[in-house]
């Protein structure tokens, strides 16, 4: 397998040996969090610059850390803290960061195509982070590992993705990722939140929890996103709990094997209970070990990636 | 380019057999050695070079494996990154006397990264090279312990050790 990406943008756009070889190269750097140095030489002298325009601590202080263990050295800018709110645009914020020889931007933006639009007028690599609602790649990423590790594979597997599929990037992702490689997908979730459209994505859409998340092997819960809402989806919390929500009864009724999974930030009580959150078959907190590995071998696959030399 | 054989399955088992006594000969405490195969050419010969010191010793040999590629020190040279492969060591390298396993050895550089990736692991107390094949051509201040075969060659020729066990010039 050559790798020959520059940019990471959208799952969507990656062959499906390509998403596998980006999870096998993460196992590697599994094996680098278990040695006595958890750190490897391999992007010694990059410098990666994680530019978020949206908040984020997850993400950010993972890619933070993966950058860290390949020995690249990192530049923070967040939106608040920088000339964007001074009037400048993103495009110009991005050339001062390749005029100071970045190697790597890693962009999170509450507008969709952020992370695109940058890719195609930069030379440096772009790795998308998140872009408003379109895609999270590195998330569907870490969640296939995890999946991989538990399940020893994902194909033929039924995966329920349960929440706010309308507003949610890591759905997006997650479908296209799945669907890739072979795994049923079925959405759920208050109508409002999750349109029959999605079907066109290769999912089954299913409005009623138990049946959805009957026979499913992987159970991954999305937060509800208020910040991206404008209006109000769904009557209230509470009530989204009780029909949506992830409770014990519902939980004990699924497979006796399926997983329960979370991008996080979790809110306990509504779309998890708060005890299901921390059961031996939640794998929320291994999803975030696996994200270092996974953000370690995307980071290392595109900064290796040399542009192409024009001919003169 | 022509293929010339220069190794076939029996010499390259001599070879191997020959080596493993050599370690023994040389080693002050046996039960401190380890091996080590480097991805993807010398996995495959330690664990043979494993098996034939517990023919010897009677005792088991720890046997591990070695990713060299994110200690290159050519990956910033390269147009695309190179696939790296598993590394699996079980055993503590602190204390060890730890002998690297590689098919053939050139210019020496995936031994200098195997040296600076082992000590991210520990310290051993010694560290050895167990080459099947030293083709010479050294970039580095770097030699063998043990050798299964000299094969002085061109830069121009390449040196191939088949799955079939037969070595190929």
């Amino acid at each position: 397998m050559n790798w020959t990406r520059k940019d990471l943008i959208a799952i969507e756009d990656l062959r499906p040996e390509e998403i596998v070889h980006v999870l096998d190269t993460a196992l590697t750097f599994e094996e680098v969090g278990q040695r006595d140095v958890k750190k490897v030489p391999a992007l010694r002298g990059k410098t990666m610059v994680n530019l978020f325009i949206e908040p984020s601590t997850r993400t950010r202080t993972s890619f933070e850390l993966a950058a860290h263990r390949l020995s690249a050295d990192v530049v923070n800018i967040m939106a608040t803290a920088s000339s964007i709110t001074k009037g400048e645009t993103l495009k110009d914020t991005a050339l001062n960061l390749q005029a100071l020889h970045a190697d790597i931007i890693v962009i999170r933006h509450s507008s969709a195509g952020a992370a695109k639009f940058l890719a195609d007028r930069l030379d440096v690599s772009v790795i998308n982070a998140g872009d408003g609602a379109h895609e999270h790649p590195t998330q569907a990423l870490l969640d296939a590992f995890t999946i991989r590790q538990k399940k020893g594979r994902i194909a033929g597997l039924n995966v329920t993705i349960l929440g706010d599929i309308l507003y949610s990037r890591v759905a997006r992702s997650n479908i296209h990722l799945l669907t890739k490689l072979g795994a049923n997908v079925t959405l759920a979730g208050p109508s409002t939140l999750v349109p029959r459209v999605f079907e066109q994505l290769g999912c089954r859409v299913c409005y009623n929890v138990e049946e959805a998340i009957a026979d499913a092997d992987v159970i991954n819960l999305l937060r509800i996103q208020h910040e991206r809402q404008r209006q109000t989806m769904f009557p209230s919390i509470g009530e989204y709990a009780t029909i949506f929500g992830l409770t014990k009864e519902r939980f004990a009724r699924t497979k006796p094997d399926a997983l329960i999974m979370h991008p996080g930030p979790i809110n306990r009580g509504v779309e998890i209970d708060s005890d299901l959150a921390d059961c031996k078959r939640s794998v929320i907190l291994q999803q975030v070990s696996h994200g270092l590995a996974v953000r370690m071998a995307v980071l290392y696959l595109c900064a290796s990636v040399q542009p192409v030399e024009e001919a003169a | 380019m022509k293929q010339t054989c220069v190794m076939d399955t029996v010499a390259m088992d001599r070879a191997l057999t020959r080596m493993a006594h050599e370690i023994v000969e040389r080693s002050e405490d046996l039960g401190k050695i380890a091996l080590v195969g480097i991805q993807g050419g010398g996995v495959r010969l330690a664990q043979r070079l494993a098996a034939k010191l517990q023919e010897i010793t009677g005792k088991a040999v720890p046997c591990g494996m070695l990713d060299i590629t994110m200690h290159r020190d050519d990956l910033s040279l390269r147009k695309k990154p190179p696939v790296a492969r598993q590394t699996n060591i079980q055993f503590d390298v602190t204390g060890r006397h730890i002998i690297f396993v590689d098919d053939v050895l050139y210019t020496g550089r995936s031994t200098r990264a195997a040296m600076s990736e082992i000590t991210d692991f520990g310290r051993p107390a010694r560290i050895q090279l167990a080459v099947l094949v030293d083709r010479g051509h050294r970039e580095l201040p770097i030699r063998a312990d043990y050798v299964g075969k000299n094969i002085p060659t061109s830069k121009e020729q390449k040196v191939r050790v088949l799955a079939e066990e037969v070595i190929v010039e």
